[in-house]
C-alpha cells in the first residue's frame, strides 16, 4: 500500500481528525467561501488582515480528508505570513500538487505543506487540496464571491 | 490470486443460479480480465457505464471493416447495407420494449436527449401557463433540468413528488399532487443514485385518470429489468445505450404514434425533411421526423448486437442472478459497523448506496480504486436526493450480471481498509 500511504500520510490523517484554526472569526477582515461542486466539498475562510499582515485565520466547512486537511494545514502556515508571502505560498503548493514545478522534496519553504506532495499522483484529488487554497486567494484579493473549483484553469 | 474469470477454479464460490453461469458470461467481457494497481480490476461502476461484451465491440467493428456507409440515402450496396443493420437495430429495440410499431423507436444520443427532445417538442406544444410537471425526488439531473428550462420558457410549475426514509416514493403524496393541471409526469423507472424500483405502472395509471402524460426514465431499469411498454402504457419511455452493455453515443427514445405524430420536429436538417423549398417544408414521416442529420450509425449497429445478446441470457436468469448478488452484497456491507447503507427500498435492483463513517466517500474511492475496485462517488447527478437524505455524497456501488460475491467479497475487505487507514 505504498502509493496509499504517500497520499494518506500520518500529517493529513491528523488534521483530517482534528482540524486546526476550525470555526468562524468574529472580526474578520476578508472571508470567501469556496464549492466544489463534483463532490460537494464547501469551505469558508475568515481572516483579519492588519498592516498587510495575516493576523488570524480560520477556516469552517465539510469536505473531504484532502481538502479538510489541507484548510487545516494551510490556516497553519497562512497565520502571520504577508500577504506577498501568501500568494508565493499559494504558488508553490499549487505547483507542489500539480507538478508543475520541479520535484523539490519540501519545496521552497513549503515546510509542512510538503506533506501534500502525494496528491500530484491522484489527478482526481488535486481540487480538493487546492480548494482552499483557491477560496483564501478570493478572500485575501477582497473578491468576496464563491468560488469554484470549476473555474480553476 | 486467480481471478473469477479462470474457469478451472469458478465454481465453488458462486451461487448455483439456474442457467446463469457467470464464470462464462465474463468471458464474454474483455474488459474485465486486467488488474488496475496490481490488483484483480472489480468493476463496480455499472450505473455511470456499463461495460460492452466481445459481440458488441466485433459488431461495431464489422460495421466499419465492411458495411459503413450513409443510411437511407444511397442506392449503392454499402449504403444499403448499412441502412439495414441500423434498421434492424430499430426492430430490435421495438421488441426489446415491447413496442407496437417501428416507427415509435426515435434513434437519440441517450436518455438526456430524449428527455429535452419531449420536453421541446412535446411540452412547448402542450405545456402553457399555469400547468403542471410532476417529477418524483429521486430523478436524475437530465429528468430534472429539461423540465426546469420547460417551465421557464412557459409558465409552468415544476411540482416533486417526495420519498420516504427508505427512498421509497411516498405513493399517496404524489397521487395528491395530480390534478386537471397536470400535463406530464416525468418519473425515473429505477434511481440511478439508490437503486430503487418504482411503481411505475401505478405511477402511469393514476397520472392517465387526470389526463396527463406520462415520460418514464427508463436508463437504469433497462439494464436489469424487462420493460413492456405496452403493458405499463406509458407515453415516452427512454433509455441509454451504453448504460445497457452498449456503445456510447446512442439511445432509445419510445413515444406513442398517436402522439409522436402529432407533435412539432425538434431539431431541423437532413434525413428528418420530406422535401424543402426555401417556402416550404414538409416533414418526414415517423420515426425520421425526430432524427435530423447523420445518426450514430455504428452505435446503432452495437446497440441491435447488444439486444440480441441480452435476450440471449435471459432477463429473467440476469434478474434471478443479480436478485441473490444483491442480497448477499446487503447482507455482506450490513455485516460491517462503520457501513450506513442510504436507500433501502424493498424492491431495488442491484445499486448501492452507502456511507462510511466519519470517511468522506471520495476517500473511500481513492482507498479502493487503490485495491482495483471502481465505484462511484459524490452525488450521482441528483443532489436533490443527496439533499433528501442529508448527505454530501455517497459511495455507490452498482452491480451488473457479470459480477460475483468474490468481488463483493473484495470490496467489503477493501471497506474495511477504508476503516483501518481513518480508524
Ligand atoms: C436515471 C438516469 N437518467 C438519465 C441519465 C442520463 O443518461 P445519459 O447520460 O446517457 O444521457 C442517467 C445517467 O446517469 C440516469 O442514471
Amino acid at each position: 500500500m505504498g502509493d496509499l500511504d504517500d497520499l494518506y500520510q500520518e500529517l493529513i490523517l491528523d488534521h483530517n481528525k482534528s482540524p486546526r484554526n476550525r470555526g468562524e472569526l468574529e472580526n474578520a477582515t476578508c472571508k470567501a467561501a469556496g464549492h466544489n461542486p463534483l463532490c460537494g466539498d464547501r469551505v469558508t475562510v475568515f481572516a483579519t488582515i492588519e498592516d498587510g499582515i495575516i493576523k488570524e485565520i480560520t477556516f469552517d466547512g465539510a469536505g473531504c480528508a484532502i481538502s479538510t486537511a489541507s484548510a487545516s494545514l494551510m490556516t497553519e502556515s497562512l497565520k502571520g505570513k504577508t500577504l506577498e508571502e501568501a500568494k508565493a505560498l499559494f504558488k508553490g503548493f499549487h505547483g507542489l500538487v500539480t507538478e508543475e514545478t520541479e520535484e523539490t522534496e519540501d519545496g521552497p519553504g513549503l515546510g509542512k505543506l510538503a506533506v501534500f506532495s502525494g496528491v500530484c499522483k491522484y489527478p482526481a484529488r488535486v481540487k480538493c487540496a487546492t480548494l482552499a487554497w483557491h477560496t483564501v486567494h478570493a478572500a485575501l484579493s477582497e473578491n468576496g464571491d464563491t468560488v469554484t473549483t470549476e473555474d480553476d484553469e | 490470486m486467480t481471478t473469477v474469470a479462470d474457469t478451472s477454479n469458478k465454481t465453488s464460490f458462486e451461487p448455483a443460479t439456474h442457467g446463469f453461469d457467470v464464470a462464462r458470461v465474463r468471458q464474454d467481457f474483455p474488459i474485465l480480465h486486467q488488474s488496475v494497481h496490481g490488483h484483480p480490476l472489480v468493476y463496480f461502476d455499472n450505473a455511470a457505464s456499463a461495460q460492452k461484451p466481445q459481440a458488441v465491440i466485433d459488431a461495431v467493428k464489422r460495421f466499419y471493416e465492411t458495411d459503413n456507409a450513409n443510411i437511407h440515402r444511397g442506392v449503392h450496396k454499402l449504403s444499403v447495407r448499412a441502412t439495414e443493420s441500423y434498421e434492424r437495430a430499430r426492430i430490435r429495440a421495438r421488441d426489446l420494449l415491447g413496442a407496437r410499431h417501428q416507427e415509435e423507436i426515435i434513434f437519440v444520443r441517450g436518455a438526456s436527449e430524449a428527455v429535452n427532445l419531449v420536453a421541446q417538442t412535446f411540452g412547448r406544444a402542450n405545456v402553457t401557463s399555469g400547468d403542471e410537471i410532476v417529477v418524483s425526488h429521486m430523478e436524475h439531473h437530465s429528468n430534472i433540468v429539461p423540465w426546469q428550462i420547460l417551465c421557464q420558457q412557459t409558465g409552468a410549475v415544476l411540482r416533486v413528488a417526495p420519498v420516504n426514509d427508505q427512498g421509497e416514493l411516498i405513493f399517496e403524496e404524489y397521487e395528491k399532487l395530480l390534478s386537471p393541471r397536470t400535463k406530464l409526469v416525468a418519473m425515473t423507472h429505477v434511481s440511478n443514485a439508490i437503486g430503487t424500483i418504482v411503481p411505475i405502472r401505478d405511477v402511469i395509471e393514476k397520472a392517465h385518470k387526470v389526463g396527463a402524460k406520462v415520460l418514464v426514465d427508463g436508463a437504469q431499469a433497462v439494464p436489469h429489468l424487462s420493460v413492456n411498454v405496452k403493458e405499463l402504457d406509458c407515453d415516452f419511455y427512454t433509455f441509454s445505450g451504453h448504460k445497457f452493455f452498449g456503445p456510447t453515443g446512442v439511445g432509445i427514445l419510445f413515444g406513442k404514434k398517436d402522439i409522436l405524430e402529432h407533435m412539432p420536429p425538434y431539431q431541423g436538417g437532413g434525413e428528418m425533411i420530406r422535401s424543402v423549398t426555401f417556402e416550404e417544408t414538409t416533414y418526414n414521416d415517423l420515426p425520421h421526423r425526430f432524427e435530423a442529420g447523420t445518426p450514430n450509425i455504428a452505435g446503432g449497429v452495437g446497440l441491435g448486437a447488444i439486444i440480441d445478446y441480452v435476450n440471449a441470457l435471459g432477463f429473467g436468469n440476469i434478474a434471478a442472478y443479480e436478485h441473490e448478488l444483491l442480497a448477499y452484497a446487503t447482507a455482506a456491507l450490513e455485516a460491517v459497523p462503520e457501513v450506513r447503507l442510504v436507500g433501502t427500498a424493498a424492491n431495488k435492483v442491484a445499486v448501492i448506496s452507502f456511507v462510511v463513517d466519519g470517511v468522506h466517500p471520495h476517500d473511500v474511492g481513492t482507498i479502493l480504486d487503490q485495491y482495483g475496485i471502481a465505484i462511484r462517488t459524490g452525488h450521482h447527478c441528483a443532489q436533490p436526493l443527496m439533499a433528501r437524505f442529508q448527505v454530501p455524497a455517497t459511495c455507490r456501488a452498482s452491480l451488473a450480471f457479470y459480477n460475483t460475491r468474490q468481488e463483493v467479497d473484495a470490496l467489503v475487505a477493501g471497506i474495511r481498509q477504508v476503516v483501518k487507514v481513518f480508524g
